[in-house]
């Protein structure tokens, strides 16, 4: 059923959601952004309609919900590991289509690669419910349709929901949720979906394995010695970037409890890959950039096929203190992968 | 729901100084392990470490560690008695499957040689495993040289070449171990061959062209890799190259897919 709702109405909803959920969307933190009297949006808990921002994308994607920056995954106590134990809540998240398709990434990753299903993540998302947030398309970084992940199925949401300034319109098709709008005036309300982003990306034929050999050598990495300062604030802001480091850590002074962190780390940061007592093997910004681009927009699709490791959320670029366009990059890719293809001659 | 990332407690049977760096921990354990797959050792409030499972008896295992790093620092001060956390193992190890009935080369460099000590013990207990051994073992120099008895009875059981790169030692050669490639009779042993190469990512590569340049096939060897890594399970990213992941697809690659890994 569809609903339409006023904003005291949605606020009200929203607060009785909350009673029996913890609800999640981006919200507004004033005065907290990168520069000066700028303002970060990201996820938070939030318990009435009017503290949710859905007018401009945020900063920082949903995952964070799912797949906190830092958690403890275990306890210590003298030499007793026990697992960290989670909050038998259930979860709502509102999030548009490209931050439902990125746990679609997340998911063939922390529950499945190798046989091995994360605790962690799949007991936390076992418990999550998405509201598919309509998207007004997005902002000048966004590219989501050149990615494919423009839209959802019914199936991956419980319902849809269309801010406005006047309220909210409301798509329930999970039975769960129906009641929290009973009273509500029903209206024809179905969700649509971007269709074209003012931004396309053209992602590259990675196929041939002496064209990709060729690319990883390509002069076209060097560019980023210079312009990348590996700060990892892309693969913060990414919506399906899923890597960590686990970091032990001792109590103030006793040194006989303390906890196991998993905390997110990033293939863009020196160290990544450095073993104790050895050499990095990526050791500049243009060979983790290389890695990282290339792990996107190959490896990923490689391995467990279906779709690229990127949704085309932007977020990245939006992100990046040296205004590196990840959209520009693969372009950037495409053309060089043109180039070794026609020396190649596979043109 | 399974956590796959629980470590589990084992006492130390007993420590082993290899050598001044690299010493080698028995640890109580039934965990059943395949040559060449590894384990996370864990310690409480400092962290983990993978470590190759160097050899394997009835309710043990062992581990040849070289103290360089926060958790293998802490490992050296413990002693018999102490315990030491595990969970694993992890990874694919060596297809001795493939080997079996083959004439057997392994080529090591350093502590390369303790991810196939296991396997080399195996071939030394039971003769008919494989055909013969061929062991080329390449150590810096002489205060680098791990597993001494071993070495000492493999002499006798396979055909091998013991080498130091720069040092000069009796009866052992000078030189890397590439240098001794060409000695290995390939083209006598047409396809009936295996071959096994451990050790710095240097010399598996240098290793591996040797190989080509002397005749062996890439489709008849195989290499251990070790990169760095926090879960072992496939989700923390560290190791993962191209499309692969170390800790779930290897350690050990053939040589066909190792060749074209680009870190």
């Amino acid at each position: 059923m569809s609903y339409i709702l006023n904003t005291q109405q949605a606020d009200k909803v929203l607060g009785t959601l909350a009673e029996k959920y913890a609800v999640y969307a981006p919200k507004r933190f004033v005065n907290q952004g990168r520069y000066s009297a700028t303002d970060s949006i990201r996820y938070d808990k939030v318990s009435s309609a009017s503290e949710i921002v859905w007018q401009v994308k945020s900063d920082y994607p949903a995952k964070e919900v799912i797949n906190p920056i830092q958690q403890a995954i275990f306890y210590f106590t003298e030499d007793e590991y026990r697992a960290s134990k989670v909050k038998e809540q259930p979860v709502l998240i509102f999030a548009r289509p490209c931050d439902i398709n990125a746990q679609k990434i997340q998911a063939r990753i922390f529950a499945g690669n190798g046989g091995f299903t994360d605790l962690y993540y799949a007991r936390m998302r076992e418990r999550v419910k998405f509201i598919l947030m309509d998207c007004n398309g997005g902002d000048d970084t966004c590219f989501c349709v050149s990615m494919g992940s423009n839209a959802v199925d019914e199936g991956d949401y419980s319902a849809a929901v269309k801010f406005s300034d006047g309220g909210m319109e409301v798509k329930v098709t999970d039975p769960e949720l129906e009641p929290f709008f009973a009273g509500c005036d029903s209206c024809d309300f179905a969700p649509e979906f971007v269709t074209e982003n003012e931004l396309k990306v053209e992602v590259p034929d990675l196929s041939d394995k002496e064209v990709r050999l060729a690319l990883k050598k390509h002069p076209m990495w060097k560019e980023y010695d210079a312009r990348c300062v590996s700060c990892g604030a892309c693969t913060v802001a990414c919506s399906t970037c899923t890597c960590f480091t686990t970091r032990d850590v001792i109590y103030g002074d006793n040194p006989e409890v303390g906890e196991r962190r998993r905390v997110t780390a990033s293939c863009q940061i020196a160290g990544f890959d450095q073993m104790a007592g050895q050499r990095e093997f990526r050791s500049t910004a243009g060979d983790r950039m290389r890695y990282k681009v290339l792990h996107k927009f190959h490896d990923y699709k490689a391995r467990f096929g279906e779709r690229h490791m990127c949704v085309g959320c932007g977020r990245c670029t939006h992100r990046c203190p040296e205004l590196i366009s990840i959209s520009a990059t693969v372009n950037k890719v495409s053309a060089a992968v043109a180039e070794i293809k026609a020396d190649l001659g596979k043109a | 729901m399974i956590n796959p990332v629980q470590p589990y407690p084992c006492k130390i049977l007993d420590v082993h100084k290899e050598s001044v760096h690299e010493w080698t921990f028995r640890v109580a354990t039934d965990a059943k392990v395949a040559h060449g797959q590894f384990m996370q050792l864990s310690i409480p409030m400092i962290g983990e470490a993978p470590i190759s499972v160097s050899a394997q008896g009835d309710g043990w295992l062992e581990f040849t560690i070289r103290n360089v790093g926060k958790v293998t620092n802490v490992i050296f001060e413990k002693t018999a008695g102490d315990t030491l956390f595990l969970r694993g193992p992890y990874g694919k190890g060596w297809p001795v499957d493939q080997f079996r009935g083959k004439h057997m080369v392994v080529i090591t460099g350093g502590t390369g040689l303790a991810p196939v000590r296991s396997m080399l013990n195996a071939f030394a207990a039971g003769p008919g495993l494989v055909k013969d051994v061929t062991l080329i073992c390449g150590f810096k120099n002489e205060e680098g040289i791990v597993f001494h008895k071993e070495l000492e009875e493999w002499k006798n059981k396979f055909t091998t070449i013991y080498a130091l790169d720069n040092d000069v030692k009796e009866n052992w050669r000078t030189g890397m171990v590439t240098a001794f490639v060409k000695e290995i009779p390939f083209d006598q042993w047409g396809d009936d061959y295996a071959v096994v190469v451990v050790g710095p990512p240097p010399m598996m590569k240098f290793t591996g062209l040797e190989l080509l340049k002397c005749g062996a096939k890439v489709e008849n060897i195989w290499m251990s890799f070790e990169r760095k890594m926090s879960c072992a399970v496939g989700k923390c990213g560290h190791c993962r190259i191209d499309e692969v992941y170390v800790c779930l697809d290897g350690p050990v690659f053939p040589y066909s897919v190792a060749r074209d890994l680009v870190d």
